[in-house]
């Protein structure tokens, strides 16, 4: 999915070490709002919120010395623009044990642009329990929202063009971990509401 | 009825007479009056001339098996919509099938059939009479009245079906040699075909659609082989469509017995491989078989050992091919495609010339069902009945343009070089470009 | 791009492992609270059934609905309508109102077919079984549930006994495992097996014992007590000897081998109850799987603008 053939005149705005580091503060900021992680359960999006999610978890567990339930929430049969692509296969939904019912839940993304996933992502939580508040998490925020959705931790804020095309890229799943950005790219990249993952 | 008044003389320039001498010919009164040099010379005032160099030549073509399904299925042809196919198809003299609502088991039915060819006047409408009551297979239909009649019926098929009991069988065979009779046998063991759909065999078992095995066809063929042999009778075999038929029919020939035996253009042309798409064009009786058999029964052709190209023209209705395969009628319309279908099987790849196609296509056939004046050389003083083909342009198959009341053609869009362009029946021009002169 | 379901033969290896893997997560949702997701709200599926088979029907139903879509059932069953212009009227009838898949079964082999390229509608259709031709998404539940209990089929040995002759379900498991890379033996007496099953991508056997040696699968197909009355095997007591599932047959398997059956099954006939209700029969698992299956292909068809299966992966 990634689009590396528009790398070549890609820019790179974070380096693996501002990952790191934008990381790490979400991570201290998640448990300063929540005071604590007693019923914080970290839900990623696929596909590169699901790795992003993880590492969040594994640095709130080192500061409380306890695990985070930690999990993925597909929203493929949730969005609004499933008409209007090919029918894809799905990512996975997989909920921590103790479920989400009165938890906090925090929804991880790599990239928050118009917020129809975000609101995607609310439809499927409905249907998987009730928790007690949702907050939202992404490594990058690059505007252009088309909902009234926005960010409770970010990891940077990137003032784009529309034409313009934001990849993260993840070591778990690229090999190494980057924010780039792209020249223009046509037409797909000019409507906002395709954001997902490091494709957008 | 029709042709009260002579035709004018007209004068052929320039066809290639069966595909060889380019030559001019000249017909008058109905009859070929002069050939080469004579011809233009002999020519009146009044002739027209056909311009006719670039065609071949053939004598009228004759259809041993044609459904003209009048009477009973007029929805789906007339004898006059039959016959104007057949006149477009090139054929001046077809048989009509007796497999028709009422069945043509009496003189009345075959007389019946017979005025209607005359009315209609397109072609000579040669009936068939059945060889069993009501094609019940059980008792003799009156085949001395019927071929008393007005009609002169000589050949008796119950086609559709098979007369699979093997005395009366023998029975009909014999009887039919006081009146110069032939039975042509549609050869297909009953038990070994109930419900059967279509080619047993690779594609029947992918498909899920019940098997016709060649079998069935050829244990028929065996059997009255040895049966017109043992009683010293007249066979002809319809629609031969597999290479086990062939090789018993060329057996039966080295014995001496007395059998002919027709093949129709689609299985000389198309395989079960056309099933696949389950489009019920291609659902026909007996059903197409494999690339196997096609070759087969092309080279039994080609070598004599099968007689005759015959159409088995089957027309039906729209409701009766649109719809899926199991609930589909059997049959194709060919009339109209029998030749270019044909010359593309055989004249395309080299296994008969023209002249062969005209022995295939007209001569035996006219022997078979004992026809006088049809199926003659293309000679001074010989009936004028002939067609001008086209063999040069590429055309693709327009079920639209059909003079067929039925569209169920399996060769829409098909396309093919050898066209008739213009058919003589006794010096008449019958059809000329597709479509029918009434 | 295929719109449509007819046959296993249509399913690449990348197709068959997405349904598998669709179906896969969608079987997840089964054991939710809410069994429901909204991705096919406002479309609408029909069911027409020429042929009684309540337990494809329901299964078909409860994916679609479990999909959110609208379901209307269209029993066409009755001597009337096995007529060809009736498939026609239905389906123009169908199109007027809107569906945007239909599900058929038939008892014509070929009429999905017909259906889908007939112009009369155009909606996907998907194949519920048709004659004795194909019964696709049997095919897909059978390898779905083989999957969850050998995790692979690569390899695996499937032996397949019965009628084959008049089984759409050993069509279409046949193509599919060929597919997805099992080794696939029919079992049967020769009179089951159809004419030019030599050409199929599979072995065949008359001889179950020998071919149940090293099977990782069983699968058992119905036997229709009629078709002793057409002589394709004596009697009903020489099958069950020479063909059928006992327990003493069973015992001889391995441990991880399973045994299956597509339903519904003549007890006693090609399976006895010992096998049927002992812990390596799957069969009621198997009805399980339907419906995440058909929700695969259901979603997969109809979710997106265009289907996902045959593209050039």
């Amino acid at each position: 999915m990634v689009r590396s053939e528009s790398s070549h005149e890609a820019r790179e705005v974070l380096d693996a070490d501002d990952v790191q580091r934008a990381l790490t503060r979400i991570a201290h900021e998640v448990l300063e709002r929540n005071k604590g992680a007693q019923s914080v359960v970290l839900l990623g999006i696929p596909s590169r919120g699901v790795p992003l999610a993880q590492r969040l978890a594994t640095r709130i567990g080192e500061v409380e010395g306890r695990a985070v339930p930690v999990g993925s929430l597909d929203i493929t049969m949730f969005r609004d623009d499933l008409r209007m692509r090919p029918a894809r296969g799905l990512g996975r939904t997989e909920l921590p044990d103790g479920g989400i019912d009165d938890a906090v839940v925090v929804l991880v993304d790599d990239v928050l642009y118009s917020g129809r996933t975000i609101r995607a992502a609310l439809d499927a939580l409905s249907e998987l329990g009730r928790p007690q508040s949702v907050q939202l998490a992404v490594l990058v925020d690059r505007g252009h929202r088309q909902f009234p959705i926005r960010a409770d931790y970010v990891g940077k804020n990137l003032p784009t063009s529309t034409r313009e095309t934001v990849q993260v890229l993840v070591s778990e799943l690229d090999g190494s971990d980057a924010v780039l950005i792209g020249g223009t790219e046509g037409d797909d990249s000019a409507d906002p509401s395709g954001e997902q993952g490091g494709s957008v | 009825m029709t042709n009260t008044t002579s035709p004018a003389d007209v004068l052929i320039k320039g066809a290639s007479l069966l595909g060889a001498e380019v030559s001019d010919l000249l017909i008058v009164d109905g009859v070929i009056a002069a050939i080469g040099a004579d011809a233009a010379r002999a020519t009146g005032s009044d002739c027209q001339t056909v311009d006719a160099y670039g065609l071949v030549a053939l004598p009228g073509l004759v259809d041993l098996h044609t459904h003209l399904r009048e009477p009973g299925r007029e929805d789906a042809e007339t004898v006059a919509s039959g016959s104007a196919a057949a006149a477009v198809g090139g054929f001046t003299a077809v048989h009509a099938m007796a497999n028709t609502d009422p069945v043509a088991d009496t003189a009345g039915v075959v007389e019946q059939v017979w005025h209607l060819g005359r009315r209609a006047g397109l072609c000579d409408v040669h009936p068939v009479g059945a060889v069993t009551l009501g094609l019940g297979g059980t008792e003799l239909a009156e085949l001395g009245a019927m071929a008393e009649s007005a009609a002169r019926v000589r050949v008796f098929s119950d086609d559709g079906k098979c007369v699979s009991d093997a005395v009366l069988m023998r029975r009909a065979l014999e009887y039919v040699k006081a009146l110069d009779g032939v039975v042509a046998q549609h050869a297909q063991e009953p038990r070994l075909t109930e419900g059967a759909q279509m080619n047993e065999g690779a594609v029947s078992a992918v498909l899920g659609l019940r098997g016709w095995p060649a079998v069935a066809e050829e244990s028929i063929i065996a059997r009255d082989v040895l049966l017109a042999g043992h009683v010293g009778s007249r066979l002809h075999v319809c629609h031969v469509s597999t290479a086990g038929s062939v090789e018993i029919l060329r057996w039966a020939k080295g014995r001496g017995v007395d059998v002919t035996a027709e093949v129709t253009p689609h299985h000389l042309f198309l395989t079960d491989e056309h099933v696949r798409t389950y489009d019920p064009r291609f659902k026909v009786n007996p059903p197409l078989r494999t690339q196997e058999d096609v070759d087969a029964v092309r080279r039994g052709l080609a070598d004599g050992t099968i007689d005759a190209i015959a159409t088995d023209h089957a027309p039906h209705s729209i409701e009766d091919k649109d719809c899926e395969w199991a609930a589909a009628a059997m049959g194709m319309v060919g009339l109209e495609t029998a030749l270019g279908v044909a010359a593309a099987a055989m004249v395309d790849t080299g296994l008969l010339d023209w002249a062969g196609m005209a022995d295939r296509m007209s001569v035996r056939p006219a022997r078979i069902g004992r026809l006088d004046g049809q199926g003659r050389p293309l000679n001074v003083g010989e009936p004028a009945n002939l067609v001008l083909v086209d063999t040069g342009t590429r055309y693709s198959v327009d079920p639209q343009s059909m003079q067929s009341r039925s569209r169920n053609t399996p060769y829409a869009g098909v396309e093919l070089t050898a066209r008739p362009v213009a058919t003589y029946l006794r010096g008449r021009l019958t059809a000329s470009e597709g479509s029918a002169r009434r | 791009m295929t719109r449509h379901l007819l046959s296993a033969a249509d399913l690449s290896l990348d197709d068959a492992t997405l349904i598998l893997d669709t179906a896969d997560e969608l079987a997840r949702v089964s054991d939710r609270p809410v069994k429901k997701l909204p991705t096919l709200r406002g479309r609408t599926v029909v069911n027409l059934f020429f042929e009684d088979s309540t337990r494809t029907r329901i299964s078909f139903e409860a994916a679609a609905k479990r999909l959110s879509a609208d379901v209307i059932n269209f029993s066409a069953k009755g001597s009337s309508v096995s007529k060809g212009e009736s498939l026609k009227d239905t389906a123009l009838t169908l199109e007027a109102m809107g569906a945007d898949a239909v599900v058929i079964r038939h008892p014509a082999s070929g009429a999905p077919h017909t259906l889908a390229h007939s112009g009369w509608i155009g909606g996907s259709i998907v194949n519920a079984g048709d004659g004795t031709h194909e019964h696709p998404t049997q095919a897909l539940l059978d390898a779905f549930t083989m999957r969850r209990h050998l995790s692979t089929i690569s390899g695996r040995k499937v032996v397949i006994v019965g009628d084959v002759l008049h089984s759409r379900v050993a069509r279409s498991n046949v193509l599919l495992l060929a597919t997805l890379g099992a080794e696939v033996t029919l079992v049967a007496p020769p009179t089951l097996l159809p004419v030019g099953v030599g050409q199929w991508p599979c072995e065949h056997s008359y001889d179950l014992d020998a071919s149940l040696v090293g099977a990782d699968v069983v699968m058992m197909l119905r036997v229709q007590r009629e078709r002793m009355n057409a002589a394709f095997f004596p009697s009903v007591r020489e099958y069950s000897r020479r063909y059928g599932l006992d327990a003493d047959r069973m015992s001889r398997l391995a441990d991880h081998a399973i045994v299956m059956h597509p339903g519904p099954m003549n007890r006693g006939l090609e399976i006895t109850a010992a096998v049927a209700d002992s812990d390596r029969a799957v069969i009621i698992e198997q009805v399980t799987n339907g419906v995440s299956v058909r929700m695969a292909v259901l979603y997969l068809l109809l979710g997106g603008s265009d289907s996902a299966l045959g593209g050039d992966q």
